[in-house]
């Protein structure tokens, strides 16, 4: 788990080394369609992966969502945890090398509470962990009786990629998450998604059509470079729609990975870019997080506490 | 103008539609160890469109479509099987089931039409089992949203199925579906009908017509719109409620049968795995 930034400065930026907003990278975004509840051929899938990647010089390898044991654990959840020290996420280190990685997993914690996880490992080594905050339980979902909630949304510095912030599928489609990712003052923003199909009377999945607009929009607002990946494949008949995507500063989509089918693409980010697109649009500049705590907390009055 | 929801609702787009439906059966027939495929064929459209699909998903080669006439089964009953057998150059199997169902009925002579109707189906549902053991291959079912959530179906019959790739959609999405996947006009053109006894037609015999019936499932069920919202829209309040009670009543079908509760740990309960579980 990274640790807070302690006190606010809003005067200053609080990021120390601000040349280090440069140069260009390359991710590889990972859409697989794990087994469910099957570890093991889930580690030789992303063994896989990784070496495909590494074929093509990706800096950073992205997997979805709970990768490394499919979405509907259910039941298998205490079967398929893994601690955050456990011995596939060292194997996993060892084989990406030098290449960073984010993976999805089921996360055990020493009071034996069960997360919906994702950690990013840079250099060999865990440099943050997030458990997801938001839990959908709801129509066809029904995490919040299988897992604990998250209590913790923070952005991490990397050696290469930035300030650099990690979201779980549904933790994104909140405007808190966003908003505190932008105060963060993150440059490019990871969600790692398990979106299952649902509306099939337009010219894509109504659902796809939805997180296309999502990363677009938040993209441009945060004014950073959102990498969205979703995995394929069904479970008892849902279908994952994959789509993953990079989307720059700018709201344009740099890479595209296909619908439906497994695959890995590979997209090359400039982080000059956060540079052009922050002179043109300068958003987060112009926030003002002072005046948003104070009505926060103003809310939190009238709401909480009368 | 403005867009009628319900007809929003009920709008498909039958290529993506079909590229989802395909991408199920192979990957539910593979999670499962099989590449074949068994459906039970009598030239509706529910059927024909669900072998399309199988031959799509699998190749022509990998699915036995069965064909199982009783002695009501009308000359068009035949005859469009007949012309997806050969429109698909599918593998086919005639298994006319008269023979074992006048047998069971000997003893039973003053049977009503309904039991003959739903023997029938279980018939059939034993004969696709038993030719799905034959072909090593898994049974694809063919009951629709509409039928599903009517209860128009006999338990453990025709709504007996491994795999059903067309239970999420309307009678009227399926008609979307054929005319896109190339189901043959004479089939899109007939009434519908489960050919239970002669001249049966399914919307006879409901009192009302799937395109009218799929409007109000369609507001009631996937837009969950309240009773005072479709008495607004236009429906009569008789059909709504009407309707309501069969859902409702049939709701028993479409769930596997109830279990007394003893342990910490019950079937469908507590006891919660996917059925993809491990694969």
């Amino acid at each position: 788990m990274s640790i807070g930034r302690g006190a606010l400065q809003p005067s200053a930026e609080s990021t120390p080394d601000a040349a280090r907003r440069s140069g260009t990278f390359r991710v590889a975004l990972a859409q697989i369609a794990p087994a469910l509840a099957n570890r093991e051929r889930n580690l030789a899938l992303h063994l896989a992966q990784i070496e495909a990647a590494r074929d093509e010089q990706a800096d950073l390898v992205v997997f979805p969502e709970l990768s490394l044991t499919g979405y509907f654990v259910r039941d298998m959840v205490p079967d398929v945890a893994l601690s955050s020290s456990g011995p596939e996420i060292g194997r996993l280190l060892e084989a990406a090398g030098p290449a960073a990685l984010v993976v999805g997993f089921v996360e055990e914690s020493p009071q034996h509470r069960f997360y919906n996880a994702a950690f990013f490992a840079e250099e060999g080594r865990l440099v943050h962990l997030h458990r997801k905050v938001y839990l959908p339980t709801y129509g066809l979902f029904d995490e919040q009786r299988y897992f604990a909630a998250g209590d913790r949304i923070r952005a991490f510095d990397t050696a290469r990629f930035g300030r650099v912030g990690l979201l779980i599928c549904e933790d994104f489609w909140h405007l808190s998450a966003a908003a505190i990712m932008q105060a963060e003052e993150v440059d490019v923003l990871v969600w790692a998604a398990n979106s299952p199909a649902r509306g099939i009377d337009g010219p894509t999945i109504r659902t796809a059509e939805t997180y296309e607009h999502l990363c677009t929009a938040f993209a441009q607002l945060l004014g950073a470079v959102v990498i969205l990946v979703n995995r394929v494949g069904f479970e008892d008949g849902l279908c994952f729609w994959g789509g993953s995507r990079i989307v720059g500063p700018d709201g344009r989509t740099l890479a595209q990975a296909p619908m439906l089918d497994e695959a890995l693409t590979v997209g090359t980010i400039d982080l000059g870019e956060l540079r052009r697109q922050r002179l043109i649009t300068p958003l987060a500049r112009d926030e003002r997080l002072l005046l948003t705590i104070e009505e926060l907390n103003r809310i939190k009055r009238r709401r909480y506490e009368t | 103008m403005k867009p009628d929801p319900a007809e929003e609702s009920l709008r498909i787009n039958p290529e993506l539609v079909a590229d989802i439906l395909c991408r199920f059966i192979r990957n539910e027939l593979r999670r499962a160890g099989f590449r074949h495929a068994v459906v039970g064929l009598s030239g509706g459209i529910d059927s024909s469109v669900v072998t399309f699909l199988a031959v799509r998903a699998l190749g022509a080669e990998n699915v036995l479509a069965v064909t199982m006439p009783y002695k009501t089964s009308s000359e068009a009953t035949r005859r469009d099987s007949q012309t997806v057998i050969e429109k698909l150059r599918v593998r086919s199997l005639d298994v006319p089931i008269a023979d074992p169902i006048d047998a069971y009925f000997k003893q039973f002579p003053d049977a009503s039409q309904m039991r003959l109707a739903n023997k029938c189906a279980r018939e059939r549902m034993t004969v696709l089992y038993d030719q799905s053991a034959a072909f090593d291959a898994l049974v694809i079912g063919t009951s629709n949203k509409s039928e599903l959530l009517l209860g128009y179906g006999t338990q453990f019959g025709d709504m007996a199925s491994a795999v059903n790739p067309v239970g999420d959609l309307y009678k009227t999405q399926l008609h979307q579906l054929a005319a896109f996947l190339g189901v043959p006009e004479a089939i899109l053109q007939k009434p519908p009908t489960g050919d239970l006894w002669i001249g049966q037609t399914d919307e006879g015999e409901l009192g009302f017509t799937y395109a009218e019936v799929d409007r109000l499932l369609a507001l009631m069920v996937d837009r969950r719109w309240r009773r005072a919202e479709l008495i607004e829209y236009g429906f009569a309040p008789e059909f709504i409620d009407r309707v309501a009670t069969l859902v409702r009543r049939n709701h028993y079908k479409r769930r596997m049968p109830v279990i007394a509760k003893l342990s910490h740990r019950t079937m469908d309960r507590d006891f919660r795995y996917a059925r993809d579980w491990g694969t």
